[in-house]
């Protein structure tokens, strides 16, 4: 998902644990939320850190990929409406992030942890952009799995990733729904429009189905972060639920869904799908997609440009707090 | 030494005349910038009318070992509470 295979701490037994780990896990199983300055685990601490860290990094980097296309929208209205969803990406950035502060690292040591690749942040957004049928793709597929991660989180045990969840869920239908109108468009447009959106459609069916993690079976440290309430839903769960939704609209758009191993599996109520291609997967998350460079390199351009307009207003509003007191 | 700019919790109220609310917080060097960020950060769909920050330096907060004693008592009072009261039907609204 925005936060891939983030790594959680061991995992104990009621009897294994300490008074103080135990009654916090009573309270979260009670469905209490827990609040910045309560005592916690240093395990809970450290991977909410990693899980919201790269959650936000993600909602940054995201920006990438669509911002690519604001100057080149077909229409005024299509233009205002991107930058609208792409601002709505920066202010979901920003929210995460002060929900990751809350738990005692600062945000720069966040940015420096991005910058330096010691954190990740989604595979989804290391692919180009290519086409503006991509903007149809992305808001339908991308914003559409991400929602389909971030509404069970909204119950998750920490009270300010919790309120941040809540959020951003109230926002990401637009998004959705814009992706959507405009593959519903082209699909019934020209013959080359229609072919454009199936062109999108192919390009990111696999690496939207990667947003959930690798297969339950290889995954790691899920067990405890699902102790915590920190992780909701298992990956394949989650992939099997996105499949099941967005099939039928990829058939509404007349459109082709790239796997032909599809086949609605009435026993088991849901579509048998092809797995994506887990080497492709590591590959990106190991830096080697197509854009991982690129993506990056933005981030760390716009980071260290920006240092002198930050360090201005700091100087600026230091001079002016003397000048007050001075006055006073 | 860190150039990060100060954090400020953000407070809006929204339209139905209710009280200021806590929405988050955010980073930036002054009052006046601050009020500027939280306007676009926290007010895109006409979520406020009114934005106040304060400094998160400047909140002091009671300690999660004191929510006994300090909530506690409250429990045990329930005649603070209208429907501790049985009143007949008959005299109509009350
Ligand atoms: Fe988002
Ligand atoms: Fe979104």
């Amino acid at each position: 998902m925005y936060a891939q295979m983030v790594k959680s701490e061991g995992m104990k037994s009621l009897d294994e644990m300490s008074p103080e780990e135990r009654a916090f896990q009573e309270r979260i199983d009670r469905g209490e939320k827990i609040e910045p300055r309560d005592w916690m685990p240093e395990g809970y601490r450290k991977t909410l850190i990693r899980q919201i860290g790269q959650h936000a990094h993600s909602e940054i980097v995201g920006q990438l990929p669509e911002g690519n296309w604001i100057t080149r929208a077909p229409t005024l209205e299509r233009k205002a409406i991107l930058l609208a969803k792409v601002q709505d990406e920066a202010g979901h950035g920003l929210y995460l992030y002060c929900a990751a502060e809350t738990l005692g690292v600062s945000r720069d040591e966040l940015l420096e942890k991005l910058h330096s690749g010691k954190m990740k942040y989604s595979s989804i957004f290391n692919y180009p952009t290519l086409t503006w049928a991509d903007m149809g793709a992305v808001g339908w597929l991308v914003d559409g799995a991400a929602i389909m991660n971030q509404v069970p989180l909204q119950r998750t045990s920490y009270g300010p990733y919790s309120r941040a969840m809540i959020r951003i869920c109230k926002e990401e239908s637009f998004h959705q729904r814009q992706g959507y109108h405009i593959m519903m468009k082209l699909a019934r447009g020209t013959e080359a429009q229609k072919r454009m959106a199936q062109d999108a459609l192919n390009r990111f069916w696999y690496p939207s189905l990667m947003m959930f993690g690798p297969s339950d079976k290889d995954s790691v440290h899920s067990a405890q972060s699902m102790a915590w309430k920190i992780k909701m839903n298992t990956n394949d769960e989650l992939r099997q639920k996105f499949v099941d939704q967005t099939v039928p609209q990829a058939e509404y758009l007349g459109l082709t869904v790239p796997d032909e191993g599809l086949r609605w599996n009435d026993e088991k109520g849901g579509y048998d799908f092809t797995e994506p291609d887990w080497s492709e997967f590591f590959e990106v998350i190991k830096g080697n997609g197509p854009c991982n460079k690129e993506r990056l390199g933005a981030r760390v351009q716009a980071w260290e440009g920006g240092a002198w307009v930050r360090d201005g207003l700091m100087a600026h509003a230091k001079k002016h707090a003397a000048a007050k007191l001075a006055a006073e | 030494m860190s150039r990060e700019w100060p954090l400020w919790e953000v407070f809006i109220r929204g339209q139905h005349g209710l009280n200021h609310r806590h929405v988050g917080s955010l980073h930036a060097p002054d009052a006046e910038m601050a009020i500027k960020h939280a306007r676009d950060v926290y007010t895109r769909r006409n979520e406020g009318v009114s934005i106040w920050v304060v400094p998160s330096a400047a909140i002091s907060a009671s300690r999660p070992s004191e929510k006994g004693p300090l909530f506690e008592p409250a429990e045990s009072k329930i005649y603070r509470h209208p429907t501790f009261y049985d009143i007949p039907d008959d005299i109509g609204h009350m």
